[in-house]
């Protein structure tokens, strides 16, 4: 323990000295900035601008990253927040709650929450990151494919649980995206499904396209039509900061969503981003009063936020633990890291200590840059919503198209965002949940490798998701959670969920502006 | 429930393989059987809920309109470039949708697309479509 407090201090050293402090403050501004735009994450961000840390040297260099991907992480809770536009997946769950708040006039108490939410959950995961990283990871390879499938199942099948419409709508809605997930090159087999001649959709559908259009653009086909605007509260300057009772109901939530985000994060695989699903899931569940979430619950807010920042850092584990990139980002960062000479990996703590408790110490210092940096922005951003509608959703419907289209540069994925927006309005006006088809289609490439993999590896005998405890524990789950979903089919109102009002909420249209 | 009988029609091309041993259509065929079930329960359960008439579409004229300005994008994003889409796409819904004076639909077109191209393409080195002469 002390040494660790020693090394962190070694870390500290390197990470408050004025040219660090620096990078890290030129990386959450170019990550918010980054992240504000749809499409364009913190993913795009940092291969963008990874060349730019060519000349740098490597504690600098790899603190302009990670702020870039911390600044990235929280401007996309922004859109997701005032426009219910999410800026990359993880945010897709912070815009059910949080565009509700702010059409009650609660924005400012949102992104407050959220930027609070963000920094504990950061700062907490960081804490973790240090004392525990060879331990997790080293849980975290007991991850193969049995487990991983058995975790994805789970989590389509806890969305679909908590959804706020009927499971079996919300599991249709599931298929439809694992279906969409399905299009494109079989990674196993090379061929190509459900093209129809277009080459761009080789790599399959992206996520950003989908959720952009599933819920930003059928936002603006929904409300810019309406006679009379939905009327958006114009929040006075005390009203941006969270009422006592928001702080209240936040800090469960957020203690919650960063657990979860850690421990998801470090599995190995892209399972970091169903952390703020399950989180949202876990928080509804939990609430006493479920049917308030999906119309402006702070809970719904602060536990996502916090349990996807947690996941970032968790992410981290398996990479400088055993060198292992858990997703993509890390990979990049790993690949960043490489570029300047590091070898991230076991033997990173002992021959470079300086260079990784740096690291470490400077995640902490970009996450406080990052909430002195946002906390201030809240007001700024709160008063893009006294735009007039007539002229504000022109200017959503712009950066939508250029967030889509700067991912690939792909005029596919603009299409796609049209064709998922009025997918999205059609399905919101039958009162059908479009989140569950967001993770359906981020799920199904992973789904199906590791179901075929386990199967490869056991000689094609089912058998192997209930031999191994972990995978075994989390289909029991999953089992049981559809056998009580089973219940009131057979038994109508011995159902809980609609006992507090989970199907009773939809059934009377509250959601349909 | 029509698209899972469409899908399934589709999986016919790709090879199955086994149970044991899937191949490249066993999945697509599974979910589109998972989808035709859930709708045909969602079809089974409708009886409960409000009737099709009752829903209001007053704003699916605009709906349609601002669907049919994204469609546009699509199409001449990187035939017209992105400042002289914008510039079109911005005209158009401020202009004939939402009949804006002439002076504020020039002057919020050219700002935000030139704004935006020169935040997105010149600082932050987004690579963005140029149409004829460059622009």
């Amino acid at each position: 323990m002390a040494e660790t407090f020693q090394n962190l201090y070694l870390g500290f050293s390197v990470a408050l000295t004025p040219t660090v402090l620096f990078y890290a403050f030129v990386g959450c501004v170019i990550g918010t900035l980054v992240g504000v735009l749809p499409g364009v994450g913190p993913l795009a961000g940092i291969s963008l601008l990874l060349p730019a840390t060519f000349g740098l040297n490597a504690t600098n260099a790899i603190v302009l990253l990670a702020g870039i991907y911390y600044g990235a992480m929280y401007g996309g809770s922004t859109t997701s927040i005032l426009m219910r536009i999410p800026g990359e997946a993880a945010s897709v769950m912070t815009c059910i709650d949080g565009y509700e708040m702010t059409k009650k006039g609660r924005a400012g108490p949102a992104l407050a929450i959220a930027a609070v939410g963000s920094y504990i959950a950061g700062t907490l995961s960081i804490v973790g990151l240090m004392f525990l990283a060879p331990p997790l990871a080293s849980f975290a390879l007991r991850f193969g494919p049995p487990e991983y499938f058995a975790l994805l199942v789970l989590g389509l099948l806890v969305l679909a649980y908590m959804s706020s419409g009927s499971m079996p709508k919300a599991l249709a809605m599931a298929a439809l995206g694992l279906l969409l997930g399905m299009i494109g090159i079989d990674t196993m087999t090379g061929f190509f499904r459900f093209h129809y001649g277009l080459v761009e959709l080789g790599d399959g559908i992206g996520v950003v396209p989908v959720a952009v259009g599933l819920f930003g653009i059928s936002e603006i086909l929904l409300t810019a039509g309406l006679p009379t605007p939905p009327a958006v509260h114009k929040p006075k300057l005390r009203e941006l900061l969270p009422s006592r009772q928001e702080w209240r109901d936040s800090a469960a939530p957020i203690g919650r969503g960063t657990l979860l985000g850690f421990l998801i994060g470090i599995i190995p695989g892209s399972a970091h981003i169903i952390s703020s699903f399950v989180s949202y899931a876990l928080e509804r569940r939990l609430s006493k009063h479920p049917e308030r979430f999906g119309q402006g619950a702070v809970e719904g807010v602060a536990g996502p936020e916090s349990a996807n920042n947690s996941a970032t850092s968790g992410a981290f584990v398996p990479m400088l633990a055993l060198g292992v990139p858990s997703g993509p980002i890390p990979a990049v960062m790993l690949a960043a890291m490489m570029v300047h000479g590091i070898s991230p990996g076991p033997f990173l703590i002992t021959q470079q200590p300086e260079l990784f408790w740096g690291f470490i110490a400077s995640m902490y210092v970009g996450n406080v840059v990052l909430l002195i940096l946002n906390l201030p922005l809240v007001g700024l951003f709160v008063n893009l919503l006294r735009i007039p509608y007539p002229f504000l959703y022109p200017a959503i419907l712009v950066f939508c198209v250029l967030g889509v289209y700067a991912v690939n540069q792909s005029v596919v994925d603009v299409w796609i965002m049209a064709i998922m927006g009025a997918l999205g309005y059609l399905l919101r006006k039958f009162e059908f949940d479009t989140a569950p088809i967001v993770l359906g289609v981020i799920l199904a490439p992973m789904l199906e490798m590791a179901l075929r993999q386990s199967l490869a590896m056991s000689g094609g005998n089912y058998a192997i998701f209930f031999s191994r405890p972990i995978a075994a524990t989390m289909l029991l789950v999953g089992l049981a959670l559809l056998l009580l979903s089973l219940r009131p089919l057979l038994a109508r109102g011995a159902d809980w969920r609609r006992s507090v009002g989970l199907e009773a909420k939809r059934a009377l249209g509250e959601e349909n502006p | 429930m029509l698209l899972a009988v469409v899908t399934a029609g589709e999986t016919r091309r790709l090879p199955l393989g086994t149970l044991h041993n899937p191949g490249p259509g066993y999945m697509p065929l599974l979910l589109a059987v998972i989808l035709g079930v859930l709708g045909a329960i969602v079809a089974l359960r409708g009886g409960g809920a409000p009737r099709l008439i009752a829903l209001r579409w007053s704003e699916a004229p605009h709906a349609f309109a601002i669907l049919a300005g994204s469609a546009f994008a699509a199409f001449a994003l990187e035939r017209l470039g992105y400042r002289l889409t914008v510039i079109v796409l911005l005209a158009f819904l401020l202009g004939v949708m939402e009949r804006k004076r002439p002076a504020v639909v020039v002057a919020v077109a050219l700002g935000l697309s030139l704004g935006s191209f020169f935040l997105f393409s010149n600082l932050l080195k987004v690579p963005l479509p140029r149409g004829p002469w460059g622009l």
